[in-house]
C-alpha cells in the first residue's frame, strides 16, 4: 500500500535515527527499535567477550597436557565462556534486538505495549552484565555454567555471588521483554492482522516470551538459595549440612531446560521468514509452524529431567523424562520438514541471508538428532558429561541459534539502517562460518563417543589429531564472526541505500520506508490479506 | 469482523483527535480502551510470573517438609500462631479496603477513593509491624539461622537441630520475600494516594488504581498460602 515512498531518498527524510541525536535521546529513548539497537551493541560486545574465552579454551587444548593456561584457569575460562554466552549473548540475541524492532513493525503498532519498561529490561541487561563481568575482572568463576551444589555453595572461594547476581538481576531483563511481547502481540495487532495472519516469526517470539515469563523466575530463586546458603550457611542444597543438591539441579534445569527453546526458537522463526522470502513461496502447512511453536513451548516444561539421569534421579522418573525428550523432538521435526517442504520448487535464490538460513536447517538437524542420543537413558549413560554433549549443545546454539541470529541480522539489516552490504562479502563469511563451525564441532562429537570428558584442562594423547582439527576450525570461524562485524559496520556509511523492500519481501515491516519513521508507519496499516501471498509460480508445473 | 475492518478504512479511528482529546492516552495506542486492557493484562502476565516465583520455593518447602517432617513440626510449632491469624485477618481486610478503593476509582468518587487507599496502607503497614514483631521474638529466642541460632533445647521438641535451622530457613525466605512484595505493594498504593490527592486520577485513567490492586490482592493470596503452610502444620491441636 505504500511502496511508492521508497523512491524518496534516505537522507531527506526523517526517520528514527535522526529524529533527533545527541546520547541522551539514545539512553532515555523509549523507541523499540532504538533500544532493539542498545541491545544490538550490547550484546555484541558480549559475544566477543565470550568469544575470546573459547579462542582462549581451544588454543590451550591444542596440546594434551594444556598449552596455555593452568587448570585453575581453564575453569574459570569454560564457566565465563558459558554464563556470558548464554546469559548475556543467546536468551536476549534475537528476541532483544529482531524481535524489539520487529514485533511492533510485524503486527502494524507504533510501539510495544510498554515502552518504559522496554527501556527499563535494558537497563536491567546492563545492570547484570556488569556484575558478570566485575566477577571476571575480580578473578573469575569456576563453578561451570551450572552452578551445580555443593560445589557452589560450599568448596569454591570464587566470585559465585558476583556470577550468580547478575544472572538473577539478568533474568528480570527477560521477563520484562517476555511480559512486553505477550501483552503486545495480544492487544495491538492492526485491523485485520488476526492470529494466523501473523507472519510465523511472531509466533515463535509469543512462544519464547511463555517460556521467559515462566521458567526465568524459577532460575532467579534457584541462584537467590544458592546466594543465601553461601551468605549464611544454611544448608539448603549442601548435603553436609542437610540439605539436598539434587533440589538443585531439578530447579536449575526447570529453567534451563526450557532456556535452550528460548534460544532456538527465535531463530525458527527468523529462518521460516528467511525460507519463505528466497524461495517465493507461501510456507507449507503454516498452521503447523506456527503451532509447533507453542507446542515446543508447552513440552520444553516437562523434560528437564534428562540433564539428571545419572544424577540418582529414580529410573521412572527418567522414563518419563526421556519419553517426553523423544516428544519434544516432533514439533521440532514437523518445522524441518515444513522448510524443506517449502524449498520444493520454489524459485529459490541464494542471497546471504537464505545462505544461514540452509546452514540452520542442516546444522539444527544434526544438532537435534544427536539430542535424541543424549534423551535416550541407555546412551546418555555413555555420553554423559563428554564432548558428545559439548558437540550436541554447540549445533543446536551455535550452528542453530547463532546462524538464524546472523541470518535474521543480515535480512533486516537494510531495514534497521537504510542501507545494503556487500552481499558478495556476505555470502563469502557465511561460507566461511559453516566450514569453521563444522571442523570445530564435528570431531567433538567423535571426541565425545571415544570417551574424552568435557571441562578437563588436559587430555591423553591419542586425542590430539581430533582436538587439533577443532582448535584449527575454531580460528577459521572466529576469522567468519570478524568479517560480517567488519562489513556491516562499513556498510552502516558507505553501502548502498536500500528501498523499502530489497528483497520483495511479505510483511508490513517492508512495506514502510527503510529505515522505519518514528511512528513506524507513515499510516495506521490495515491488513487485508493472508500473510506470504508470494505469487505461486504455476508455470514450474507447466 | 476483521474482513469488514480490512474493506472500510473509516474502521481506524483517526488517531490525532484521539490522542488529543485525552492526554492520558499513550502515544502507542489507539484507544484508551486498548490502553487499559493492556494494562490489565499485563498484570496478569507478571502476576504469573511470580506464581512461578514463589513456586521455586514452594517446592523446596514441599520438599523438604516431606523429608524432614519432623523438625518442620517443632519449627512450626515455635510460631505465633495468634500473631499469624491476626495479620492474616488485616491482610484480608485490607483486600476488602483495596476492592473499595478500585470501585470508588472507577466511579470517579474522589474523596473514597483517597480513604480506602489510606486504609489499605495503613493495614499493610500493621501487618508489616506484626511480622518485624515476629521476627524480633524469634531473634531473641535465637532461632535466625546463619546468624543467630542457638535455640533451647525444648523449642527443637526432640528434631534434629538441623532440620528446624532448615524449618527457619525457609520460613524467614518464604516471609521476607512476601514482605519485600508487601513493602513494594505499599508503594505503590502510597503513589497512588498521592496522585488520587492530586486530582490525577480519573474515570479515564483508573485501571492504574486497578492494576495495583491485582498486585495487591496477589500478595494477599500468597499470605493464604503462607500461613497453613508455616504455621498450623505442627499439629498442635491433636
Amino acid at each position: 500500500m505504500s511502496t511508492a515512498v521508497a523512491e524518496v531518498p534516505v537522507q531527506s527524510r526523517i526517520h528514527y535515527l535522526n529524529a533527533n541525536y545527541g546520547i541522551k535521546s539514545w539512553l532515555f529513548t523509549t523507541d523499540h527499535k532504538r533500544i532493539a539497537l542498545l541491545y544490538l551493541g550490547s550484546i555484541t560486545l558480549m559475544f566477543f567477550i565470550g568469544g575470546a574465552m573459547a579462542v582462549l579454551m581451544r588454543l590451550h587444548l591444542i596440546e594434551p597436557a594444556g598449552a596455555l593456561v593452568q587448570p585453575e584457569t581453564y575453569n574459570k575460562l569454560f564457566t565465563m565462556h558459558g554464563v556470558v554466552m548464554l546469559f548475556f549473548f543467546l536468551v536476549p540475541s534475537i528476541p532483544a534486538t529482531l524481535g524489539n524492532f520487529l514485533v511492533p513493525m510485524m503486527i502494524g503498532a507504533r510501539d510495544l505495549a510498554f515502552p518504559r519498561l522496554n527501556l527499563l529490561s535494558w537497563y536491567v541487561y546492563i545492570t547484570g552484565a556488569t556484575f558478570t563481568l566485575y566477577s571476571l575482572i575480580s578473578g573469575g568463576v569456576d563453578t561451570g555454567w551450572t552452578f551445580y551444589t555443593p560445589l557452589s555453595t560450599h568448596y569454591l572461594t570464587t566470585h559465585v555471588i558476583a556470577a550468580a547476581m547478575g544472572i538473577f538481576i539478568n533474568g528480570f531483563s527477560s521477563i520484562l521483554t517476555g511480559l512486553n511481547f505477550i501483552v503486545t502481540i495480544h492487544k495491538m495487532r492492526a485491523p485485520g492482522m488476526t492470529w494466523k495472519r501473523m507472519p510465523l516469526f511472531l509466533w515463535s517470539m509469543y512462544a519464547t516470551s511463555v517460556i521467559f515469563v515462566l521458567a526465568t523466575p524459577v532460575i532467579a530463586i534457584a541462584l537467590f538459595l544458592v546466594m543465601l546458603e553461601r551468605v549464611f550457611h544454611v544448608g539448603i542444597f549442601d548435603p553436609a549440612i542437610g540439605g539436598d543438591p539434587v533440589l538443585f539441579q531439578h530447579l536449575f534445569w526447570f529453567y534451563s531446560h526450557p532456556a535452550v527453546y528460548i534460544m532456538i526458537l527465535p531463530g525458527m522463526g527468523v529462518v521460516s521468514e528467511l525460507v519463505t522470502c528466497f524461495s517465493r513461496k507461501k510456507p507449507f502447512g503454516y498452521i503447523f509452524i506456527a503451532y509447533s511453536s507453542l507446542a515446543i513451548a508447552m513440552i520444553s516444561f516437562f523434560v528437564w529431567g534428562h540433564h539428571m539421569f545419572v544424577s540418582g534421579q529414580s529410573l521412572y522418573a527418567g522414563f518419563i523424562f526421556s519419553a517426553l525428550s523423544f516428544a519434544v523432538a516432533i514439533p521440532s521435526a514437523i518445522k524441518v520438514f515444513n522448510w524443506t517442504a517449502t524449498l520444493y520448487k520454489g524459485s529459490i535464490s541464494y542471497q546471504a541471508p537464505m545462505l544461514y538460513a540452509l546452514g540452520f536447517i542442516g546444522l539444527f538437524t544434526m544438532g537435534g538428532l544427536t539430542g535424541l542420543f543424549l534423551a535416550s537413558m541407555a546412551t546418555d549413560i555413555h555420553l554423559h558429561d563428554t564432548y558428545f554433549v559439548i558437540a550436541h549443545f554447540h549445533y543446536i546454539m551455535v550452528g542453530g541459534a547463532v546462524m538464524a541470529y546472523l541470518g535474521g541480522i543480515h535480512f533486516w539489516w537494510p531495514k534497521i539502517t537504510g542501507r545494503l552490504y556487500h552481499d558478495g562479502w556476505a555470502r563469502f563469511a557465511a561460507l566461511v562460518i559453516f566450514v569453521g563451525f563444522n571442523l570445530t564441532f564435528f570431531p567433538q562429537y567423535m571426541l565425545g563417543y571415544l570417551g574424552m570428558p568435557r571441562r578437563y584442562a588436559v587430555y591423553p594423547a591419542e586425542f590430539q589429531v581430533l582436538n587439533v582439527m577443532s582448535s584449527a576450525g575454531a580460528s577459521i570461524l572466529g576469522v567468519g564472526y570478524l568479517i560480517p562485524f567488519v562489513y556491516l559496520l562499513w556498510s552502516i556509511r558507505y553501502g548502498p541505500v536500500a528501498g523499502a523492500n530489497p528483497w520483495g519481501a511479505k510483511g508490513l515491516e517492508w512495506e514502510t520506508p527503510s529505515p522505519p519513521p518514528t511512528d513506524n508507519f507513515e499510516e495506521p496499516p490495515i491488513v487485508p490479506e493472508e500473510p506470504y501471498g508470494y505469487a505461486e509460480p504455476e508455470h514450474a508445473h507447466v | 469482523m476483521s474482513e469488514s475492518a480490512a474493506s472500510s478504512p473509516l474502521a481506524v479511528p483517526p488517531r490525532e483527535s484521539a490522542h488529543s482529546a485525552n492526554p492520558a492516552l499513550h502515544h502507542q495506542f489507539e484507544d484508551i480502551e486498548q490502553q487499559h486492557d493492556a494494562g490489565n493484562f499485563g498484570m496478569w502476565v507478571f502476576l504469573a510470573t511470580e506464581m512461578l516465583f514463589f513456586g521455586g520455593v514452594f517446592t523446596g518447602y514441599i520438599i523438604y517438609r516431606s523429608l524432614y517432617y519432623s523438625g518442620f513440626a517443632a519449627g512450626s510449632r515455635g510460631l505465633e500462631i495468634d500473631l499469624g491469624a491476626a495479620m492474616m485477618f488485616v491482610l484480608l481486610a485490607s483486600s476488602f479496603t483495596m476492592a473499595m478503593a478500585v470501585h470508588a476509582a472507577r466511579e470517579g468518587k474522589h474523596r473514597p477513593l483517597i480513604g480506602f487507599l489510606t486504609a489499605t496502607i495503613i493495614l499493610g503497614i500493621a501487618f508489616l509491624g506484626m511480622k518485624f514483631t515476629e521476627y524480633f521474638h524469634k531473634w531473641q529466642e535465637h532461632m535466625v539461622p546463619g546468624l543467630n541460632f542457638h535455640p533451647a533445647l525444648e523449642s527443637l521438641r526432640g528434631a534434629p537441630e538441623r532440620t528446624v535451622e532448615m524449618f527457619m530457613c525457609f520460613y524467614f525466605f518464604m516471609t521476607g520475600l512476601h514482605a519485600l512484595h508487601m513493602i513494594i505493594g505499599i508503594g505503590l498504593l502510597t503513589i497512588m494516594a498521592i496522585l488520587a490527592w492530586r486530582g490525577k486520577i480519573s474515570r479515564e485513567n483508573y485501571n492504574r488504581v486497578e492494576v495495583s490492586g491485582l498486585y495487591w490482592h496477589f500478595v494477599d493470596i500468597i499470605w493464604i498460602y503462607l500461613f497453613p503452610l508455616l504455621y498450623l502444620i505442627g499439629g498442635r491441636y491433636k
